[in-house]
């Protein structure tokens, strides 16, 4: 099969998708499309808040249907909305934030909410999810799934080395514990999901370090990366070293690493705090483990980490009294009970301050403390413009290329000057493009 | 050939009609959309179309790593034909051999054409796996060099090289066996006893007489390699490390679908395209006329 035949069956599977998914039979209650990218127990989770909403009330049924990974979820989005069948709920990761912000297809969620007589207390959302997904002060897509990325250790591989059961507080005691990790034959000393979400975008944020112009993008369309200063060197010259003294392994991109982790062979580990509800169920008899905040580097100013995972958009184009199921829906979702409960069983942050005093007081922290970790480290941050988030056009692209040369900077095929360098001159051409495109 | 004769003059339009319309609408159509987005820079959802002409390729052919990727393709390519190739040819020639059980190896040879490319991706993932993968565990006794595909270019290169060749080499033994079948065992014999050793007898009669057989797979290979290789690619390396296994098909899906860069994913598309049609070309050209039968 060509390249070419394969594009015209894509189109004819999403086509498909669109008919079948398509409000169709008339039913009494007016039915509410929700397509999220969220697979095994996630999506089961996402499954009970639909099950859940419609059994709350009679006049809506929301059906939650799963389209795949972000990427397919987002592109079958584009599609069912070219073809005039897009659903009316679309969740999209916080890599397509600046892409739906700029694509004049989403109905925002505060005027939406607002235009149907729904009240949601806004204020009491979080402030780096808030500030995230908000535009002028108004939020635009509805916050729901957002995680942060932290530290886990394994207990038992600390055990073993020597070490107390303490995670670590900077990068220099990361490296001294990494390398008796190693010493005492442990696969991997250090490692990473999430490769520039974490080490780049996370680490400049962290310390109050810019990662693009124009406020990382807040204050306007954002045209050059400035990861290539003397903080990201630094940040990556130092894993470089890891790599090539043998405390540090590089397991690839996206989350592939956490099999690491979650198979017993890392000592210290940074990944999303959404992996606890996972690294629970897996490690569960095998190895004990404990979490802490990401670790600093000395010298440098304390910023906050960042969120990552997603949020719902709105879909233009529906009908008023869908709009109104949706409100009434999402009314829902913030809701302390939901936001309580969604935030115990996955390990996402809870998105309201109502839902972080619920939780405190029902005892769910003292019993999973690991669940506490994420809300203490973005509560001990500084929110500053360099660590309210991300804003860029065609981030996809841009993460892309700077784990590109993260790779051939870990293989030692590059210094981290030169990676950094490169990294920046390929995402500034992106920005560009979309500049270009959004003028 | 007995030529049909419709009493309907309508009649044989009608029948063919069917195929003409898939063809149009999942080939012609997509094709021509493709020629036409890629002089447009456009916006994912479309509601922003600049034309820029010529852009989207000049910027294409002045990108570093697209130029990398086509050199990356074409030595992916030619690796997966040439080993795939001479390993099918002597696996052929084996399995031609007269043996007991030859059914049974027959069918087991041709196996694994029957599997999907993305499946037999992650077959060979979990090979190769440098956490869980059987190899690397076997290697580790053996030497101690990091056999880590994450990392090394090389390794991930020859993994991609490898699970293709294995994919899709049923097939080639396939041909290649209904080659050496149809050779006129008069004509070895012939040789045998002009005292040709069974090496002069391959080289001298086998492999001339084959040749057609090795270029209509050697082109098909080519074909295979270059454009039908994006399931084992997404599915094993995602292009990685860095941009070690990054072939056309898949930079070309990777910054349409994921990245959603339209206008140049289109360019790519149409360059693939231009691509397929001397390959084609030069098959229809030269299969007839320059191979020895």
């Amino acid at each position: 099969m060509s390249w070419f035949t394969l594009r015209s069956l894509r189109l004819a599977v999403l086509a498909g998708a669109v008919f079948l998914a398509a409000p169709g039979a008339a039913s009494a209650r007016t039915e509410i499309y929700w397509w999220h990218a969220l697979q095994a127990t996630l999506g089961e989770r996402v499954n009970e808040i639909a099950a859940k909403f419609n059994a709350s009330q009679s006049d809506y049924e929301v059906k939650a249907i799963f389209k795949g990974s972000y990427p397919e979820t987002l592109n079958a989005a584009i599609a069912a909305y070219r073809a005039k069948q897009a659903p009316h709920i679309v969740q999209v990761y916080e890599v397509g934030t600046q892409t739906m912000l700029s694509s004049g297809a989403v109905y925002p969620v505060f005027q939406l909410v607002k235009d149907n007589n729904i009240t949601i207390d806004w204020n009491d959302i979080i402030g780096p999810v808030k500030t995230y997904y908000s535009s002028g002060g108004n939020l635009y897509s509805m916050a729901f799934n957002s995680s942060t990325p932290i530290l886990f250790y394994n207990k038992d591989l600390f055990k073993k080395a020597g070490l107390a059961d303490k995670a670590p507080a900077t990068w220099d005691e990361v490296e001294a514990m990494a390398k008796k990790l190693v010493a005492s034959g442990a696969k991997c000393g250090y490692s990473t999901a999430w490769p520039s979400w974490i080490v780049m975008e996370n680490m400049h944020a962290y310390h109050d370090q810019p990662f693009a112009d124009h406020a990382n993008g807040f204050d306007g369309l954002a045209t050059s990366l400035k990861i290539n200063g003397a903080f990201g060197v630094k940040m990556l010259e130092l894993l470089q070293r890891g790599a090539k003294e043998g405390w540090f392994t590089y397991n690839g991109r996206l989350n592939k690493a956490e099999a690491s982790m979650g198979g017993g062979e890392c000592g210290i580990f940074t990944t999303s705090s959404a992996y606890i509800g996972n690294l629970t169920k897996t490690a569960e008899g095998k190895f004990a483990w404990g979490t802490g905040s990401l670790p600093r580097m000395a010298g440098y100013p304390q910023g906050n980490s960042i969120i990552g995972g997603a949020t719902l958009w709105v879909m233009k184009g529906a009908k008023p009294e869908e709009n109104k199921g949706v409100a009434q829906f999402f009314k829902y979702l913030a809701s302390t009970e939901n936001q309580a409960w969604w935030a115990g069983v996955t390990g996402y942050l809870p998105l309201t301050q109502a839902a972080v005093k619920a939780m405190e007081a029902s005892g769910v922290y003292t019993k999973a403390p690991a669940l506490k970790t994420a809300v203490t480290q973005m509560n001990a941050g500084k929110s500053t413009p360099n660590s309210q988030g991300l804003r860029l056009g065609n981030y996809g692209s841009i993460r892309d290329a700077i784990e590109e040369q993260m790779e051939n900077v870990f293989a030692g095929k590059k210094t981290a000057k030169q990676g950094l360098d490169d990294a920046v001159a390929k995402s500034d051409d992106v920005l560009k493009e979309f500049a270009a495109t959004y003028k | 050939m007995k030529r049909t004769v419709f009493r309907n003059r309508w009649l044989p339009y009608v029948l063919v009609a069917p195929q003409i319309a898939i063809t149009v609408v999942f080939f012609y159509w997509p094709a021509l959309d493709s020629v036409r987005l890629s002089l447009y820079r456009a916006s994912p959802f479309g509601d922003i179309k600049i034309f820029v002409g010529w852009g989207n390729f000049a910027r294409l052919f002045n990108d570093p790593s697209y130029l990398r990727s086509a050199l990356t393709s074409v030595m992916f390519a030619f690796f997966v034909t040439v080993i795939g190739l001479a390993l099918a040819l002597l696996l052929a020639a084996l399995a031609n051999a007269k043996i007991r059980g030859l059914a049974i190896y027959r069918s087991l040879l041709l196996w694994p054409y029957g599997i999907a490319p993305a499946i037999a991706g992650i077959l060979w993932l979990f090979i190769f796996h440098p956490s869980y993968g059987v190899l690397p565990y076997v290697l580790s006794f053996v030497t101690a060099y990091q056999f880590n595909w994450f990392l090394k270019g090389w390794v991930a290169m020859t993994l991609i090289i490898v699970a293709a060749i294995w994919k899709q080499f049923g097939y080639n033994l396939a041909f290649y066996l209904a080659g050496l079948q149809a050779i006129e065992t008069s004509v070895l014999e012939a040789a045998s006893v002009d005292g040709a050793g069974p090496i002069r007898r391959f080289l001298a009669i086998t492999f001339p007489l084959l040749s057609p057989v090795t270029f209509f797979l050697f082109t098909l290979n080519m074909t295979f390699a270059f454009f039908d290789t994006f399931g084992l690619v997404h599915s094993v390396t995602q292009g990685g490390p860095g941009d070690a296994t990054s072939i056309l098909v898949y930079k070309a899906w990777k910054d349409g679908f994921e990245n959603l860069q339209l206008g140049i994913s289109a360019a790519q598309s149409v360059v693939l395209m231009a691509v397929v049609i001397v390959l084609t070309a030069f098959q229809f050209r030269f299969a007839e006329k320059k191979v020895n039968y």
